[in-house]
């Protein structure tokens, strides 16, 4: 840490605060570790439910994986990732969410879309004969 | 020079707004970067959207149960987060200024790293070997390119990490090299959450 401020003493006047709350989330041995067993633990159930066969339905393992997955993310982001409201005066979140809104648009877009298409224009039953006489 | 300004201009406020342009760029690479970082998770956001749409056009060829092997996909899971811990400790080591752990501590992550694209470049050369390669149908189309551009990213990071190291061995922990550290940081750990994406959708999801 004393290195740390050293390199940053040249810049930085010290009335900003937020720079050094920046450099305070690096993270320490314990909430690395915390992560990283929390990851281990939220891969290993999803990989347990698939190759176990352990739900009959196979609709509660996928929600349960999803929203596994999900949750390893946030978890990551947490502790590797060193996310909070505060890093970088608040914009590292803003942008998080503003690309998570983007993601969210184009994930569900393009299923929906797509999957209207598939249902709406799909010319199963047509015959070839049937398909001459579209317009 | 601005220090010359500021004896000049002493009452006038841009003095200050100068003042504060000068110590940002160092701080605002951590912000860019993370900036690139969402903008990259766009680009998996479509290719998942495009695996989402076709992985289940098959066109008669082989679908995802026949075709992915869950065991060796947990071992790269378990790859890519043995090295996102490493990393970590590579980092606590960089800012207790202990140069010799820090590089140790790269090389495992390396070698964690190496290992993950090593068994996936085995997955795919065995998919096309068995005729499954992305020519196949439109479901493989789109895993080998959401799978594999992932992999393009995880051989830019161990081309990153080679650098750095060699930078931090011969620099040490400069202000620079630890700019370059921590934003791999970001960059590797980031790689690790896409991963958790790809592995609950694509792999557990299709073998489903």
């Amino acid at each position: 840490m004393a290195s740390h401020a050293d390199s940053h003493a040249h810049g930085d006047h010290g009335h900003h605060d937020h720079h050094h709350g920046d450099h305070a989330n690096h993270g320490t041995f314990g909430s690395y570790m915390t992560g990283f067993v929390l990851s281990v633990i939220l891969t290993a159930i999803p990989f347990w439910l698939v190759m176990g066969n352990v739900i009959a339905d196979k609709q509660v393992t996928a929600v349960l994986v999803m929203g596994l997955g999900l949750v390893q993310i946030i978890v990551h982001m947490i502790f590797f990732l060193h996310m909070d409201t505060k890093s970088e005066g608040g914009w590292n979140m803003l942008a998080l969410l503003f690309t998570v809104v983007l993601v969210l648009i184009t994930l569900s877009g393009s299923l929906w879309v797509m999957h209207n298409l598939n249902t709406y224009m799909m010319p199963m039953q047509m015959t070839p004969e049937a398909a001459k006489q579209l317009p | 020079m601005s220090a010359n300004t500021s004896h000049n201009a002493q009452p006038s406020g841009e003095l200050t707004f100068y003042l504060r342009e000068e110590h940002h760029p160092e701080q605002s690479t951590m912000l860019g970067f993370w900036i690139y970082l969402m903008s990259d998770c766009l680009i998996f956001a479509i290719l998942f959207a495009t695996y989402a749409v076709l992985g289940h056009s098959f066109a008669g060829g082989p679908d995802a149960k026949e075709l992915f092997d869950l065991k060796l996909v947990a071992i790269n899971t378990a790859m890519l987060l043995f090295s996102s811990i490493t990393y970590g400790f590579a980092m606590l080591e960089m800012e207790k200024g202990n140069k010799g752990l820090m590089l140790s501590w790269m090389v495992v992550t390396f070698f964690f790293g190496a290992c993950f694209l090593g068994i996936e470049l085995y997955e795919f050369h065995h998919l096309i070997g068995e005729g499954a390669g992305p020519w196949r149908s439109a479901f493989l189309s789109s895993f080998f390119t959401l799978v594999g551009t992932h992999g393009l990213h995880v051989t830019c990071g161990l081309v990153w990490m080679a650098v750095l190291m060699v930078q931090m061995n011969k620099l040490g922990i400069t202000a620079a090299n630890k700019r370059r550290m921590m934003t791999l940081s970001m960059f590797w750990h980031f790689l690790d959450v896409i991963w958790i994406g790809v592995f609950s959708f694509v792999y557990l999801m299709g073998v489903l």
